[in-house]
């Protein structure tokens, strides 16, 4: 029986204790018409028989040096990292309800939340959501809450005339992140307007404008965009803050070593900053588990969702730290709370904070320029090849839009095959991008790595007749 | 509190180790960049490790001490589990890896929906949340999918009951409908006129968790459901304390409609200190269409995802790719260890434990909540006598166990039963731990009649002593060094 520590004794002793006959027995409140019979699953396995199984499928995904990104990034993992997460002493505690008894888990958390703070540029920071995506989500809820005019009493109800409140996404957002929260906002009346991009892949500030002029709650802008490039970003948030609406960025956290932190941008900063933390130490792991991380002003803390960690004093006056704030939450208002959200990712969150400890702003700042110098010798490289060329000419941070002067789809199916995970075939957001891939490089990626990539890419396009899986260096310049 | 990791720094010390070489960004325009570093810790490399193994000691967990809490099921989290999710093929796939590279984690996906299929008698899984509230979340969506589709747009109200999670009311507000409560009777079950009184053309649907909060196996389930199906209203199943069912009753055999399952729970993944966790859906053929995507599909032997033009009524997608992956992986190892046989025993020795506990303690001298009825794989005792004779309240009763080496059970609730505890010990105990926490409780139990000052006071022997939480709200300190 795996992992049921029973002797045939024990079950004696404990059914003479109860009084009852059988372990049957004890389902006599279950009524008999909605008992099953045994389950349509297979016997069971010992560890070493599904541990070969899985392997077996595991080696079937095994990549090869990977150049895709868009929104997901093979960084390179400290081992630190893991061994100190996969301590049960992390991993099998259960949320710091009983601060006593979780004062490392309270630390480590509030730890992040200085830490988060500070890459962002905001004052304060929550102890995380579930991914980038639905962290987006949860902050347009926030900033409808949030910002003054749009703030209401109660929730809208089905079924009732509700006034819609609207978010104007400026910009090349990542599309899998503004599905989700549509998805997530629209039983609540929400709507999202987007302006889509213009001819240099950001943000067509003529239509931003037009769509601020009846005032929305929020305008959301993505940076690095979802197209690695770099948005007007200051442009955005004044013309956003002149129409009253609040700003939500969405940044990849390894960018702000780098970049100006969105709480910098124009005079004020934004208001609301988002993202996901899996660069931070997180393995690509199929898309999760990986965290979203919300910072703010400290004026907007009480509508910010999700657990959040507290310097507080003991009885004996030494200091210590509790959740806190936790008249938002589900557990105490019910029906009434911030968000239904009950779970952080702690487990994530504890990586990523070794992993900013381990790396320092010096070594995160490394690490950005790295993989912004990696990915322009990638694009030097790849646009080597005859018919490819940058689709846009604005700077870039670590990713960038590659015309293979074809469709992309079928190309990056063929890299796969050659045993290189090549890029984002970007026909599958935009229809007008269909022969564009979009490639990123971390640091990760050597220079035998890209121009072996060339090799193949070269191969594919230009002499598609001949397997594209050998090593020869023919066909680039 | 030990010394922050701010504060064992020095400017200019890292770890060099893990420091690439710089690129050059002179591309970049000056305004473009940041102006200034922001302030993160700067330690060696030794002193990181030091500092989060030191503070990794001061939590509890399932790995050091017994946990029982109810409703979270604090099982024993299978180290087998975690090793094969961390496979370089599963850790190292990119979630937009193409198909080819793919199949190996698509047979996991599409084999992990049919697992949880069959346990919960459900015609269709999607796998996508990505935790119980967002399966609460998705099924409450389409739910209201379903009713729209067939413009039946008058119904407002989702029926909860008032010992249920208070994630049940904030999942349904969050998609727009108002939560009615129906109260829960004395005997812990739904109090069956209310609920009859409640339901009408107003109800989009109910949430029930079978067995329930309060610990008992909800008796008239065949019942509600006629209920609320004949009013034109769906069932949804909060698949919380599936645990105590697992192998013995489905919900799709007692009239649910949709549901979602815990695998941090029922599937022994671990809680990580607060997440993550995992919380797929499942539906009957009426709600199917509505599922979140991503889904595997199976054509011949070859796995797909389920595309936008496969599912056109879908609910859409609730993350940005597909769910925590890492985490169904974990859970399919388990379910896989387990089996037919296994997963029937889960149920089975869940419910065991549980009544031997509770007949343990009610033996001692303690007060049940419900002692006329089985438990499930939980059960609520009530310190309702001692916080009136004594002035000693179920919090401090808990941080006294801590003391003893033992996680407190959640106080306070359910919220309908005052100063109460609820306790979970799960299949993965054994007796002599069972027999180990009635002894420390009933000298808690003991210590409250002799010493009452002690237990208020508790604990005594842990990193902090009671910690004030109305300072921790009152004066907020939420980042280091910023007061």
């Amino acid at each position: 029986m795996p992992f049921i520590p029973h002797t045939d004794q024990d079950v004696a002793t404990m059914l003479d204790a109860i009084g009852a006959r059988s372990i049957d027995d004890l389902f006599d409140e279950i009524p008999a018409s909605l008992r099953c019979g045994p389950l349509d699953v297979p016997p069971g396995e010992s560890e070493m028989e599904v541990t070969a199984a899985l392997t077996q499928r595991a080696r079937r995904d095994e990549p090869g040096p990977c150049f895709l990104g868009a929104g997901a990034y093979d960084h390179h993992i400290p081992a630190a990292v893991w061994d100190i997460c996969s301590r049960g002493e992390y991993m099998t505690a259960y949320t710091p309800y009983q601060a006593e008894a979780s004062q490392g888990t309270l630390q480590l958390i509030h730890e992040f939340q200085t830490m988060m703070a500070a890459l962002t540029g905001m004052e304060v920071s929550n102890a995380s959501v579930y991914d980038g995506a639905s962290a987006l989500a949860e902050s347009v809820l926030m900033a409808v809450r949030a910002n003054r005019r749009t703030r209401r009493r109660g929730a809208p109800s089905a079924g009732r005339e509700t006034a819609t409140t609207r978010v104007v996404v400026a910009g090349a957002v990542h599309p899998h992140y503004v599905d989700t929260a549509r998805n997530i906002v629209k039983g609540q009346c929400i709507r999202l307007e987007a302006t889509g991009f213009d001819a240099n892949g950001t943000v067509d500030l003529a239509r931003l404008e037009a769509l601020l002029a009846e005032p929305p709650a929020a305008v959301v802008v993505q940076q690095p965009n979802c197209l690695g490039l770099l948005e007007p970003v200051d442009e955005v948030v004044a013309a956003a803050h002149a129409s009253g609406a609040l700003v939500i960025a969405v940044a990849n956290p390894i960018s702000l070593a780098l970049l100006a932190p969105p709480g910098d941008w124009h005079e004020r900063g934004a208001d609301i900053v988002c993202g996901d933390g899996q660069p931070l130490g997180i393995p690509l792991s199929s898309g999760g588990p990986y965290f979203g991380y919300i910072c703010t002003r400290r004026d907007f803390v009480r509508q910010l969702p999700g657990r959040i960690v507290g310097l507080t004093e003991d009885t004996g006056g030494q200091p210590g730290y509790a959740l806190t704030l936790q008249a938002r939450e589900q557990h105490i208002r019910r029906g009434k709370a911030t968000s239904n959200i009950c779970t952080n990712q702690g487990l994530l969150v504890t990586a990523a904070t070794v992993y900013m400890s381990l790396l320092g702003a010096a070594g995160l700042n490394a690490i950005a320029s790295r993989c912004h110098a990696t990915t322009r010798k990638l694009v030097e490289e790849l646009t080597s090849i005859d018919g490819v060329q940058q689709r846009f000419t604005g700077p870039f941070f670590h990713e960038c839009v590659l015309d293979v002067g074809r469709d992309a789809e079928g190309v990056a199916e063929q890299t796969a095959t050659a045993g290189v995970t090549g890029g984002f075939p970007l026909g599958r957001w935009y229809p007008e991008l269909a022969n564009c891939l979009l490639v990123c490089a971390t640091e990760k990626r050597s220079e035998a790595d890209i121009v072996a990539y060339r090799d193949i890419l070269c191969r594919i396009l230009i002499h598609p007749e001949r397997p594209a899986n050998g090593s020869a260096s023919e066909g680039s310049r | 509190m030990s010394t922050s990791i701010f504060d064992i720094g020095a400017p200019g010390r890292g770890a060099a180790a893990q420091r690439p070489a710089p690129g050059d960004v002179s591309d970049l325009t000056p305004e473009a960049l940041r102006r200034k570093p922001p302030r993160l810790p700067e330690v060696s490399e030794l002193q990181a490790v030091r500092h989060y193994t030191n503070l990794s000691r001061r939590n509890f967990s399932i790995d050091n001490q017994f946990y029982p809490l109810g409703s979270c099921t604090m099982k024993y989290n299978p180290r087998g589990a975690h090793r094969i999710a961390s496979l370089p093929g599963f850790a190292g796939r990119h979630p937009l890896a193409e198909l080819a590279a793919s199949q190996g984690f698509l047979a996991c996906l599409h084999e992990l929906q049919e697992v949880l299929k069959a346990a919960t008698g459900m015609a269709a899984v999607s796998a996508a949340p990505m935790a119980g509230a967002q399966g609460e979340f998705a099924g409450i969506a389409m739910i209201r999918a379903y009713h729209d589709a067939r413009g039946d747009t008058e119904r407002r109200e989702i029926i909860v009951p008032d010992a249920a999670h208070g994630t049940n009311p904030a999942s349904a507000v969050m998609c727009g409908y108002a939560a009615r409560e129906v109260p829960v009777g004395a005997d812990g079950d739904v109090d069956f006129e209310a609920l009859k009184a409640a339901v009408g053309e107003q109800t989009a649907g109910i949430m029930l968790t079978n067995p329930s909060t309060c610990g008992v196996f909800e008796r008239r389930i065949a019942d509600i459901a006629d209920v609320v199906h004949d009013a034109g209203g769906l069932l949804y199943y909060d698949g919380a304390n599936l645990n105590a069912i697992l192998g013995t009753a489905r919900p799709g055999d007692m009239g649910f409609d949709v549901l979602h399952v815990n695998l941090h729970k029922t599937f022994a993944t671990p809680h990580g200190g607060g997440g993550p966790g995992a919380g797929p859906v499942g539906a009957n053929e009426r709600l199917a269409p509505y599922l979140p995507t991503p889904m595997a599909a199976k054509e011949d032997d070859t796995y797909r995802w389920v595309e936008p033009a496969d599912a056109p009524d879908s609910i859409g997608r609730l993350s940005a790719f597909a769910g925590n992956a890492g985490i169904l992986l974990r859970a399919l190892a388990y379910a896989r260890m387990l089996g037919r046989d296994g997963m029937r025993r889960v149920g089975e020795f869940a419910t065991l434990n549980a009544n031997y506990l509770m007949e343990r303690l009610r033996q001692a001298g303690f007060e049940l909540a419900y002692p006329e009825r089985r438990a499930s794989h939980e059960f609520v005792i009530t310190f309702r006598q001692e916080a009136k004779e004594f002035g000693i309240s179920a919090m401090d009763i808990a941080k006294r166990l801590l003391d003893h080496g033992i996680h407190a059970p959640p106080t306070y609730f359910p919220l309908l039963v005052p100063e109460c505890f609820l306790i979970e010990p799960t299949e993965t105990e054994t007796k002599e731990e069972l027999d180990a926490f009635v002894a420390a409780l009933t000298q808690v139990l003991g210590e409250v009649r002799t010493d009452p000052e002690r237990v208020k006071t508790a604990p005594h022997t842990l990193p902090s002593a009671r910690l004030d939480d109305v300072k921790a709200a009152r004066d907020l300190r939420l980042v280091h060094g910023a007061d």
